[in-house]
C-alpha cells in the first residue's frame, strides 16, 4: 500500500494509466526489435555469416571469374566483390530477415498485442526500421572490417553510397513487409529464403550480370539487388558520382514496395 | 435478470459504464459470430462473459479492444470509441489475449519490462514477477515457457500498466488449479484497486467465484445478464431437503412457510421444500422442527449453479 499524491491510500494496481513518451515508447522498441533480430541464429547466418564468408571464399578463391580489369578497375576480385556483398548484406537484413521476422510476428499474435498497447502503429514501424538500420551497420562496419583487411580501396562519394543503401533498404523493406503482411508465416520463410538465393545468384552480387545473355540482362538489371549491387560497384570501385539510373530503380522499388505494403498489409 | 446497481468501487472515478454496447453485429463471411449483441459493464467490478466455444466471447471482447469493427451497432470503451478513439484508449485499457502476443525469442522477465515500458506509471515489474511466480523462468525465451508460464505473463503484461479496464480473454484456460487460484487472487486484487474487468470464460466456477455481474452469451447475444445470485435464483424455484422422522405432519409445515411455498415427503423420512430459499426459510424450518422435537440428520440447500441456469436458457451444456 502506498499513499499517493492526493493523500488517499491505495493499492497496487489502482488504476493510473497513460501512454510513455512516444520517444522513449520508440527507443524501448527499436532497441528490443534489434535484439529480436541479433537473437536469431538462423537470421544471424543469413545476415553476417553468409555474406562474410562470400566476400572472403570469392576474395581469395578463383571460383568464379570476377572481372578483375574493367575500367576504372583496380584490378582485385574485392574491390568487385565488397560491393555486392554490401548490397546482399542489406537485402538479408531489410527483405529476407525482416519478412519472415515479421511474419512470425504476425502469426504468434505479437503485431496484434502490440496493437493494443500505446504504442501507435506507425512507431512500431519506425521502431523496425531503426533495427534494420542498426543491423545494417554493423553489417557494413564487420563486412568493410574484412574488406579492408583483403585489399579493397574503395573510391567514390560516400554521400552517394549511404544514399543508395537507404534507397536500398526502403525497397527491400517495403517488399519484404508486403510479403509478410500478405502471405502466411511459413510461405514467407519459403520465399523469402528462396528470393533470397536468387537474387543472390541473378542479382550481380557475386556472378556478373554480364554472365547472362543480353535479353536476360536488361530484366535483371531492373531489380533492387541489382541496382543497388550496381550503383554501389560504379561509385566504389568505379568512382562514379551519382548513380542516377540504379537510384531511381530503387525509388521505384521504394514506392511500389511501401506503397503496396501499406495497402495490403494485415495485422494479424 | 439485467443488474440495475452495478457494484462500483467508489474511488473509481468516470460516470459513463466501462463498455457499452448496443445492437453489435459481427459476420465472418456467411457466419455470423455476433447476432445484435447488447452488453454493458459496470465500472469497478468483474464482469464474466459466460459461453460454450463459439458463442462470439471472443468476438465481443475483439470488438471492444478495438480489433473488429462491428458490421452493426455501436460501442463505447470508457466513453469511446474503440477504433476512432484508438490512440486515447489504448493507454487506459490492458488487453490479454486467448494466446501468443509475445516474440518467440523474448524472454518472459524482458517482455514484460519492455512492456512496462511503454506506459507511464507502471506497476513494479519485479513484485508483479514475484506475485504471478515468474521468477523461475524470468531469462527463459517465450517459446520455451510452459503454457502456464504464458498465460501469467500475458496476464502480467495487460495489468503492468495500471490500466482503468483489463480484457482477459479466457486468462484460466490450460492452467493447473494452483496458477488458477493465483490469477483468481490477481483478478480479485484488481478489483479492489478499482480496476473494471471483463473476463470471458466456459468455466462456471470461475464465474460464480470472480464475477460480481456475469453476462451468458450464446448464438451471439447475451441472452441473460445478472450477478450470480440474481441469476441462480431467476431460473427456477430452489429447493431444500431434510431428513428426519417419517411421517411428520406436511400441513403444519406448510403453515408456518410463506404463502408460495411448497412442502412434500418425496420418501419415508425425506422432505422437501420448494419456495425462495433464503436464510430465513431456512430459520422457519429449523424453528419448526424445534417446536416438534425432530432432529434433522441432513438439513441442505439445493442452490441452483450458473450450470443449471445455462442448461435452462440453452438447453445445452455449457462445455459440450
Amino acid at each position: 500500500m502506498t499513499a499517493t499524491d492526493t493523500g488517499r491510500t491505495t493499492g497496487t494496481f489502482t488504476p493510473r494509466p497513460g501512454a510513455a513518451p512516444l520517444p522513449r515508447m520508440i527507443r524501448a522498441q527499436a532497441a528490443l526489435e534489434t535484439r529480436m533480430l541479433l537473437r536469431n541464429g538462423e537470421q544471424l547466418l543469413l545476415t553476417v555469416v553468409i555474406p562474410a564468408l562470400l566476400l572472403v571464399l570469392f576474395s581469395t578463391v578463383d571460383i568464379v571469374a570476377v572481372p578483375t580489369d574493367t575500367a576504372g578497375g583496380t584490378g582485385k576480385p574485392v574491390d568487385f566483390l565488397t560491393p555486392g556483398v554490401l548490397a546482399l548484406a542489406v537485402m538479408s537484413t531489410a527483405f529476407t530477415g525482416q519478412a519472415i521476422a515479421t511474419g512470425f510476428e504476425r502469426r504468434y499474435g505479437v503485431l496484434k498485442r502490440l496493437g493494443a498497447s500505446p504504442l501507435p502503429r506507425w512507431a512500431l514501424m519506425t521502431a523496425k526500421t531503426c533495427a534494420v538500420l542498426v543491423t545494417e551497420i554493423l553489417q557494413i562496419v564487420l563486412l568493410t572490417a574484412i574488406a579492408f583487411a583483403l585489399g579493397w580501396s574503395p573510391g567514390g562519394n560516400p554521400v552517394s553510397v549511404v544514399l543508395l543503401l537507404l534507397l536500398g533498404t526502403a525497397a527491400f523493406s517495403g517488399l519484404g513487409l508486403l510479403m509478410a503482411g500478405t502471405l502466411k508465416a511459413e510461405a514467407t520463410l519459403a520465399a523469402a529464403n528462396l528470393v533470397f538465393l536468387l537474387l543472390l545468384v541473378g542479382g550481380g552480387v557475386i556472378v556478373p550480370l554480364a554472365k547472362f545473355p543480353d535479353a536476360v540482362q536488361s530484366v535483371l538489371q531492373l531489380l533492387p539487388v541489382s541496382a543497388l549491387s550496381d550503383g554501389l560497384r560504379d561509385v566504389l570501385q568505379h568512382g562514379a558520382g551519382v548513380p542516377w539510373a540504379d537510384l531511381g530503380i530503387l525509388a521505384v522499388w521504394a514506392v511500389l514496395g511501401l506503397g503496396a505494403a501499406a495497402k495490403w498489409f494485415r495485422w494479424e | 435478470m439485467r443488474s440495475t446497481s452495478p457494484v462500483g468501487d467508489p474511488r473509481t472515478p468516470g460516470r459513463e459504464p466501462a463498455v457499452e454496447a448496443v445492437g453489435l453485429v459481427k459476420r465472418y463471411g456467411a457466419k455470423t459470430a455476433v447476432n445484435g449483441l447488447d452488453l454493458t459493464v459496470a465500472r469497478g467490478a468483474v464482469t464474466a462473459v459466460l459461453g460454450p466455444n463459439g458463442a462470439g466471447k471472443t468476438t465481443t471482447v475483439e470488438i471492444c479492444e478495438g480489433y473488429r469493427r462491428p458490421d452493426d451497432g455501436t460501442v463505447r470503451v470508457l466513453g469511446l470509441d474503440p477504433i476512432a478513439d484508438a490512440a486515447a484508449l489504448r493507454p487506459r485499457i490492458g488487453v490479454m489475449l486467448q494466446s501468443g502476443g509475445v516474440y518467440a525469442g523474448a524472454r518472459a522477465e524482458e517482455m514484460l519490462r519492455h512492456t512496462a515500458t511503454l506506459h507511464a506509471h507502471p506497476v513494479d515489474v519485479d513484485a508483479l514477477i514475484e506475485r504471478l511466480g515468474l521468477g523461475s523462468c524470468g531469462r527463459t525465451p517465450y517459446r520455451r515457457l510452459s503454457g502456464g508460464q504464458q498465460q501469467r505473463l500475458a496476464l502480467a503484461m495487460a495489468v503492468v500498466g495500471r490500466p482503468e479496464l483489463v480484457f482477459l480473454d479466457e486468462p484460466t484456460a490450460g492452467l493447473d488449479p494452483q496458477a488458477r487460484h493465483a490469477t483468481w487472487d490477481l483478478v480479485r486484487e484488481l478489483r479492489r484497486d478499482g480496476v473494471s474487468i471483463v473476463l470471458t470464460t466456459h468455466f462456471m466456477d470461475e464465474a460464480e467465484q470472480l464475477a460480481d455481474d456475469v453476462a451468458i452469451i450464446e448464438g451471439g447475444r447475451v441472452i441473460a445478464q445478472g450477478s450470480p445470485e440474481e441469476l441462480c435464483r431467476g431460473g427456477a424455484e430452489n429447493t431444500l431437503r431434510f431428513t428426519g422422522r417419517p411421517g411428520l405432519d406436511v400441513a403444519s409445515l406448510l403453515k408456518a412457510l410463506p404463502a408460495d411455498s411448497v412442502a412434500a415427503e418425496l420418501a419415508p423420512g425425506t422432505y422437501r421444500v420448494q419456495g425462495k430459499v433464503d436464510p430465513q426459510l431456512l430459520a422457519t424450518v429449523a424453528s419448526w422442527c424445534a417446536q416438534n422435537g425432530v432432529l434433522p440428520n441432513a438439513i441442505a440447500v439445493e442452490r441452483h449453479t450458473l450450470e443449471d441456469v445455462f442448461l435452462e436458457l440453452t438447453g445445452k451444456e455449457l462445455r459440450a
